[in-house]
């Protein structure tokens, strides 16, 4: 045997555990729910093929699912646009020379080191509707609380509120002041010499130079963002635990799949419904990366 | 270091005028890093100083910021009230087993992708970034159907067994950055003196690796540690419950004749969010590195 071969060999004995684990836990599951979707299949009897019945439903009859859908977008776009300007901000403050700097990074960090369902445990009680502080607070001020979580007009925003109290201050902005300190200063001088006001100076040289970084975490954020599910179990959850309400307020994409495959048994539907939402992300991230080729700029001119 | 925020100065603007503006300038910054500041850790604090609190002064108008006294008897109540102890146990095992696995297996799949010719190589790689925007979610149903045929709900494997199986992309994905930055000079070297592959990443590798492992460990102690969908649908029983599901449960079937219920909720949460913060302040250098590999920025 070559060399080559051996090192060819040894290469595939050594990836084997991530082919194994592609193939049982992650390919081999997205196959089968893709077949599993054209099935009616309740854990009881055997699946039942019944064609396209499963998306024809969903698409047209399923009251839950367009509101899902509208809902999580919603959620995704409100926390993508706040969420990554809010970071950038913090991390523009935070590459100031402020003294103390690293104790303000680590203020701002700790709440995305919170799990999720702390989190909501903690904001439940701060947006409680009569006796929480929030609302305290603004009756000093002069303003009625909502009843934030409790009032459909109002669950999704508490939810983002919470959402964004979590994301801000985490990995976005740690990418973020990292993709900052590595802006050259000579650019900011040159800018400066040519008369560039802060803004000029941000949008010209700021924003391009970091512009990878923001397709980073504009991917990363919209995918986690619509993957949005456990707040609508804590916070909106209802008496006994139904997640996504009040009526139906926060009824998010996950919470309809959860619903349809583990409280109605509903494999095959629930299936038809994973296989839509996989093929929505994979569009998403694909879209993303294809118009970033006209705003992301690379100093070296490659990808 | 950037200096966006910096402000400009004009020549209309006399020495002492810009002075004067630049320190309002900066005290402007600090201001709004206290208030973020405050907006962050306040609702943290808030709890932590919740969850001290007795039964009438926790519905107290207007509210207190700190507890009358200390109530340690609170969490030592939390205790008897659900099986908390039971819960952090088995947060635990899963984390530590879930770590140990991707730790192992990703290592030698990133070792194998950065140091191995073999043919397929790069679209084997292009698959397993394409996996990192997969949504794990988007598979629940067939996976879940999976441990079912297998028998192994209500267990622990569904959430450990997977990692030894190099299913965390992101690891795989990092640490073959990492081996990427070692030169090889010293692969080559112990290869010449006779040195098999596993012995080569055990001995000369694996100790310049250190940083990027560090990483992989606390994301995926994280990881695991936060996991709220995958123990809720693959662990029935209240025995086998983590901390995350433990808490959700907590919630929705205490009631308040229990005592203080907001107090022994806050005390929950702090309960659960303690480690991974405590991790953080104790590795803080490897979170960050990790988080700045991963953008593929080099700060």
């Amino acid at each position: 045997m070559t060399q080559r071969r051996r090192r060819a060999l040894t290469g595939y004995a050594l990836i084997s555990p991530w082919i194994i684990g592609m193939v049982v836990f992650i390919a081999g599951p997205i196959i089968a729910s893709a077949i599993l979707s054209f099935h009616e299949y309740n854990l009881l009897s055997a699946p039942r093929f019944i064609g396209l019945d499963n998306f024809v439903y969903i698409l047209t009859r399923d009251p839950l699912f367009w509101r899902s859908v509208g809902l999580t977008f919603t959620f995704a776009i409100i926390v993508v646009i706040l969420g990554l300007s809010g970071s950038l901000l913090c991390a523009l403050l935070l590459t100031t020379n402020l003294r103390g700097s690293t104790f303000f990074r680590t203020a701002l960090f700790i709440p995305s080191l919170t799990p999720i369902v702390a989190a909501g445990v903690i904001w439940r009680w701060l947006m409680a509707p009569r006796i929480g502080p929030i609302n305290w607070m603004l009756d000093l001020v002069g303003i009625q609380g909502p009843a934030w979580f409790r009032e459909p007009n109002w669950a999704l925003i508490s939810l983002v509120i919470v959402q964004l109290w979590i994301t801000i201050g985490g990995g976005n902005m740690i990418v973020f002041i990292a993709g900052l300190n590595a802006v050259p200063t000579e650019l900011y001088d040159a800018a400066k010499v040519d008369g560039a006001n802060l803004l000029r100076r941000f949008r010209a040289v700021t924003l391009p130079m970091i512009s990878p970084s923001l397709l980073f975490t504009l991917v990363t954020t919209t995918i986690s963002a619509l993957q949005v599910f456990t707040l609508a179990f804590i916070v909106t959850g209802e008496a006994r635990g139904t997640p996504g309400g009040p009526a139906y307020a926060t009824w998010f994409y996950l919470v309809h799949i959860y619903q349809t495959g583990f409280t109605n048994l509903e494999m095959g539907m629930a299936s038809a419904l994973s296989w839509l939402f996989f093929l929505v992300v994979v569009v998403i991230a694909i879209v993303q990366f294809m118009v970033s080729r006209r705003w992301v700029y690379y100093e070296s001119g490659e990808a | 270091m950037a200096q966006a925020v910096v402000p400009l100065r004009r020549a209309s603007v006399s020495e002492g005028e810009f002075k004067r503006s630049h320190q309002l300038f900066r005290l402007g910054l600090y201001s709004a890093a206290i208030v973020l500041s405050l907006l962050f850790l306040g609702p943290f604090i808030w709890a932590a100083l919740s969850s001290f609190k007795s039964d009438p002064e926790i519905y107290r108008v207007p509210p207190s910021l700190f507890p009358d006294s200390l109530r340690w008897s609170n969490y030592v109540l939390l205790f008897e009230l659900e099986p908390f102890a039971r819960f952090y146990l088995n947060s635990v095992l899963i984390t530590l087993g879930a770590a140990i696995g991707t730790l192992l297996s990703c290592t030698v799949v990133a070792y194998g992708f950065a140091r191995f010719g073999f043919p397929g190589r790069r679209i084997l790689f292009y698959i397993v970034i394409a996996t990192l925007i997969l949504p794990p979610e988007a598979t629940l149903v067939t996976r879940f159907l999976l441990f079912r045929e297998l028998g192994w709900l209500n267990t622990f494997l569904p959430l450990i067994v997977p990692h030894y199986f190099a299913v965390n992309a992101f690891a795989i994905f990092l640490l073959r950055q990492f081996f990427m930055g070692i030169p090889r000079d010293l692969d080559e070297a112990a290869m010449i003196d006779g040195a098999g592959a596993l012995q080569i990443l055990w001995r000369v590798l694996l100790p310049q690796l250190r940083p990027a492992l560090s990483a992989v460990a606390i994301f995926s102690f994280l990881a695991s540690w936060n996991d709220f969908i995958h123990p809720l649908i693959f662990l029935t029983s209240k025995e086998n419950y983590t901390l995350a599901v433990g808490l959700r449960f907590f919630l929705f079937s205490s009631d308040r004749a229990q005592g203080p219920l907001e107090a022994y909720l806050m005390g929950a949460a702090m309960l659960i969010s303690l480690p991974p913060i405590v991790l953080f302040i104790l590795a803080q250098r490897y979170f960050i590195q990790g988080i700045m590999l991963s953008s593929g920025s080099k700060g």
